[in-house]
This record gives C-alpha cells, sequence and structure tokens, in this order.
C-alpha cells in the first residue's frame, strides 16, 4: 500500500513586521512504500507461515515500514496486543494499524491508520536480495532508503543512472484521455498521457509527467520530493502546475506560453517554463 | 438484438428529456419497437413530453420493487404505435431503484424491444449511475457553453468506468448530441464553436440540434419534436441523429450556417 501524498506550501500571510525571513514555511507530504499484512486466524497458525517466510528472505521485514491490516478480524485488544508482541519479537515492527475498530486500539499501540491505497504486489524473494540499492544509499537507515529509492533528491547531473542497479523504473501510460473529475495518482514514477487532461482532472505523478494532448487540468510533478521532475505538454492551458510541492496558477505564467507546447522545470525554488 | 442507450450529461437543463422523447420516437417512426425509460424518480418529465401523463398507472419503481408487471407498467404511444413509455414514479424516492431490480427489467426489456432509451436524471448521483450502468450506447447530450462541457467531460469519466460494460473491459459507445446550438451566437463568440466541443470531448458527433421555439412549443403540447413537424430544423436535426444511430450514413450539417461551409463537415461522420 502507499501513503498517501499532500504536498503543500503555506505562504504565511501573518508574518509579523520584525520578522526578517520572509521564506515560507514548506509542508511537505512524502509517500513511502510501506508493507501491508493481514495477519489471519488463527494466529499460532499464521505466525508459524511468517517464520517461513522469514526464513527464506532473511531480514526482508528489517527496517521495513509495515501496516498491520486487520480489516474483518473478530479479535480483542488482548489478541491485539499480543499479535503485537510477537511481530516485535520476530524484528516487524508495525508503523500503524488498518482496519481496526477504535475500542480495541489500546495506548502504547501504533496508531490507526486509513486511506491507503493497494500498489502492486511485493515478492519478498525476489527483493530479498538488494546489495546494490542498500550501500547506494550508504547511511544508518538503507533498508528505509530501498523503499524511498525514488524520494532520493539532488543526484547530481552527471552520474549516470544504472538501470541494472535499480531494476525496472516504473512508469504509467494513460493512452486515453483523462476527464473531469479523474485523478491519476502515481508515486512510483512518471506519467505519461496520450490524450488531453481535461479541466477539473488531475495527474499526480513521483516523476514527470508528459502529456501528448492539451494540458488542462492540474499536474503535480515530483510529488514524492523529486526536485527534478518536469511536466511536459503540447498545449498548456493547466489550471495548477507544481513540482516538488511548489506550484503556479495560470495567472503566474507567462501569458504567451499558453496554448503552446511547453515544459517545465524546477530552478532552484522556482517553477519555470519555456517551449518546447 | 436490443440496443440500449442511455442520455446523460451530467447538467440539469441542457435538453436530456427532450432529447430522450425525440430520438424515441424517430427510432419508432422508423418501424422499430422503442421503449422509453425515465430514471428521473421523484422528477419525472418523460411522461409530460410524451403527452402520456394522464395514462400513468404503475411505474418503473412498481415494476423494480415487483408490485407490477412491466407490461402493466408499459404505455403505448397513441401516435406511434411501436412507441413505448416506461414512466418514472413521482412520489417515491429514489433510493427504492436497486442495482438488482433495474438489471431485471433491463434484460426484460431487452427481449421484447429493439431500442431502449433511458433518459437519465442530471447529476453523478444513484439515479444517473443506475440509469447508465446497462447501456450499449451514451449519447452525451451538450450545450455549447464552458459548464456543461465540463460537466459531459465528467459523464464520460464515469461512462468508462461505472457502467457494466466498462466493467467487463468493454468500452461503451459515446455520442455527443449538441443542443440548443445558435450558429450566429458561436460566430460572434457568445457560445463554443462545435470544434471547440469536439476537440475538449473527443468523442464522435451525433448530431447538433439548433436553438429553436418549435423545441419548446412541442414540449409544451406533450409531443416529442420529431412527431409534431417533421420539416422543422430542430425535428430534422433530431431525425437525421436517430438515422445516425441506426447506423446509416447521414452527412454531418451545421444549423444555420452558410451552405459554402458544409463541405468542410462532410468529412466529420459520426462513428
Amino acid at each position: 500500500m502507499t501513503v498517501p501524498v499532500t504536498n503543500l506550501t503555506e505562504p504565511d500571510e501573518r508574518m509579523s513586521e520584525n520578522s526578517t525571513d520572509k521564506r515560507p514555511i514548506r509542508l511537505k507530504g512524502r509517500s513511502f512504500l510501506a508493507i501491508q499484512l493481514s495477519p489471519e486466524l488463527p494466529f499460532d497458525n499464521w505466525l508459524a507461515r511468517l517464520d517461513d517466510l522469514a526464513r527464506r528472505s532473511t531480514g526482508f521485514f528489517l527496517g521495513r515500514p509495515i501496516v498491520l491490516d486487520v480489516e474483518g478480524l473478530d479479535i480483542t485488544q488482548e489478541e491485539l496486543k499480543d499479535l503485537i508482541g510477537e511481530l516485535g519479537e520476530r524484528s516487524v515492527r508495525i508503523m500503524g494499524i488498518e482496519g481496526a475498530r477504535p475500542s480495541i486500539l489500546g495506548l502504547g499501540m501504533p496508531p490507526a491508520m486509513k486511506g491507503g491505497r493497494p500498489a502492486a504486489d511485493i515478492d519478498p524473494d525476489a527483493e530479498a536480495p538488494k546489495p546494490a540499492a542498500a550501500q547506494a544509499g550508504s547511511s544508518a537507515e538503507s533498508g528505509a532508503a530501498a523503499a524511498a529509492a525514488v524520494a532520493e533528491k539532488s543526484r547530481p547531473e552527471a552520474q549516470p543512472v544504472h538501470l541494472a542497479e535499480t531494476g525496472q523504473l516504473p512508469s504509467l501510460v494513460v493512452d486515453r484521455p483523462v476527464r473531469s473529475g479523474q485523478s491519476i495518482i502515481f508515486p512510483e514514477g512518471d506519467v505519461t498521457v496520450v490524450g488531453s487532461v481535461s479541466s477539473g482532472a488531475e495527474i499526480v505523478a513521483g516523476g514527470s509527467i508528459h502529456v501528448y494532448g492539451a494540458l488542462r487540468g492540474r499536474a503535480l510533478a515530483g510529488s514524492v520530493g523529486n526536485s527534478n521532475a518536469r511536466i511536459f505538454c503540447s498545449k498548456l492551458e493547466a489550471e495548477l502546475v507544481a513540482i516538488d510541492g511548489l506550484y503556479k496558477m495560470p495567472d503566474d505564467l507567462d501569458r504567451q506560453l499558453v496554448g503552446q507546447a511547453v515544459t517545465i522545470w524546477l530552478d532552484g525554488e522556482t517553477i519555470r517554463a519555456d517551449r518546447l | 438484438m436490443a440496443k440500449t442507450i442511455v442520455v446523460t450529461s451530467g447538467k440539469g437543463g441542457v435538453g436530456k428529456t427532450t432529447s430522450t422523447a425525440a430520438l424515441g420516437a424517430a427510432l419508432a417512426q422508423r418501424g422499430e419497437k422503442v421503449a422509453v425509460v425515465d430514471f428521473d424518480v421523484g422528477l419525472r418529465n418523460l411522461d409530460l413530453v410524451m403527452g402520456a401523463e394522464r395514462r400513468v398507472v404503475y411505474d418503473l419503481i412498481n415494476v423494480v420493487q415487483g408490485d407490477a408487471k412491466l407490461s402493466q407498467a408499459l404505455i403505448r404511444d397513441k401516435r406511434c404505435e411501436t412507441l413505448f413509455l416506461l414512466p418514472a414514479s413521482q412520489t417515491r424516492d429514489k433510493d427504492n431503484l436497486t442495482a438488482e431490480g433495474v438489471e431485471k427489467v433491463m434484460e426484460e426489456l431487452r427481449k421484447d424491444f429493439d431500442w431502449i432509451v433511458c433518459d437519465s436524471p442530471a447529476g453523478i448521483e444513484r439515479g444517473a449511475t443506475l440509469a447508465m450502468r446497462h447501456a450499449d450506447i451514451a449519447v452525451v447530450v451538450t450545450n455549447p457553453e464552458v459548464s456543461s462541457v465540463r460537466d459531459s467531460d465528467r459523464i464520460i469519466g464515469l461512462l468508462d468506468s461505472k457502467t457494466a460494460k466498462a466493467e467487463n473491459g468493454e468500452r461503451i459507445e459515446k455520442h455527443l448530441l449538441l443542443t440548443r446550438y445558435d450558429a450566429s451566437r458561436a460566430d460572434r463568440g457568445d457560445m463554443l464553436k462545435v470544434d471547440d466541443v469536439l476537440e475538449i470531448l473527443s468523442i464522435p458527433l451525433l448530431g447538433i440540434i439548433p436553438e429553436s421555439l418549435d423545441v419548446l412549443r412541442a414540449s409544451n403540447l406533450g409531443t416529442p419534436v420529431t412527431m409534431s413537424d417533421n420539416n422543422s430544423a430542430p425535428a430534422l436535426a433530431y431525425t437525421n441523429a436517430a438515422r445516425r444511430l441506426a447506423g446509416e450514413d447521414v452527412p454531418m450539417s451545421i444549423p444555420g450556417e452558410k451552405r459554402g461551409l458544409l463541405g468542410k463537415f462532410f468529412g466529420r461522420r459520426a462513428a
């Protein structure tokens, strides 16, 4: 599952006069791929199967964000507490609990989570050997870095991206118009639309956004904190464009670019746009 | 093989009911057996436009709930014997429309009729989604102005995701019916032009109905416009649209534009 993204730039209008720093406070949402564990009753049996999985892919759960899904399980607070304890002994640390009745969530338990969206299934056997990615992170939190690989910021441009290292680069191709009220949310990578994006529609991509048609709705690229993401469209009539949480409204854009084929990118803290 | 059409728009007041009646009557006048079904429970109007308001005994909800047989609720038109109306209920709540009940009624209608034309309520709520649910073809009624176009765009999105066809991985056939079109106002820039609407919605054009007093007059008389005066401009436009629905190749013309410009639009065939 994917934790939803909210990218907000909050202009502080009530800033007092003697304040010298006029930079806005940036509130940024971030999207990480969490693993969802759905325990089944009886727990003994399920834990045995989990142990079996852990034996096959050693360290799979280590340092990964895990969300426990207890939807539809008829369990008491005690049983849930025991389960979290059992998981803790196996080094499975729960960042949140989904689908639980408020009454069974006690003090000291992970918080309730909701609004998760399904993402692709994770194959532990394929995921297990990950030395390259982990070393690339080369920080103490290397495990989390693997899940947040997309969020890795400001990679020097000269350094080539090794496809073999990162595996398959995720991208999404939408080969029909995106209609008003529809929203395409793809934090994993680039979104390409073959057709127009209507007024009232929305594209949110972790990477770049390519629209082969008129962009009349909203386009939010680099939503997981990727300032290198760009927006491309064959006809710019957008209601809002954003890259890495910084946004521009149509009135802020150069009038001459409206209706043109345009590329939009981030230059430091400024959104820039130019004809293609 | 019965074909189910939903006449829908998202926005209210653009001419769904008028278009349902006019297309239904035009198809029936070709000798094919047509049922027009009103899904606007609580705000029914199709019976008025069809001139059958004093003949309603049972309605769609009665049939859905099993209180009446379909044959008891269907009203045969007095002017055209292959045209039938299944009215909506005016007094009941639209929550009485259940997905299973509607499916059963639609299946039964398919056995008996060549065409089933469903008049969708405005909005994107239950009534509208149930009306489009079992359709093979959608006629998206749009006025040449921005709010109507955006609402139609929203409806097209729903047609591609919420219908039975879409859920089975098929694509529902969608056609644009541009109503209340006034060429002189479009030329002055007071209205969107045909090409502007087509560019935004990118679905094939079924017909352009000119803004006309004949439409209002026919509604008030309780006669589908295609039955009142076959030679009026809107009646011709609706009749041609119905012929295109039936698979005929009828050249498209923009009402009120000079003849010389017509050639340009011959290439744009309704798919």
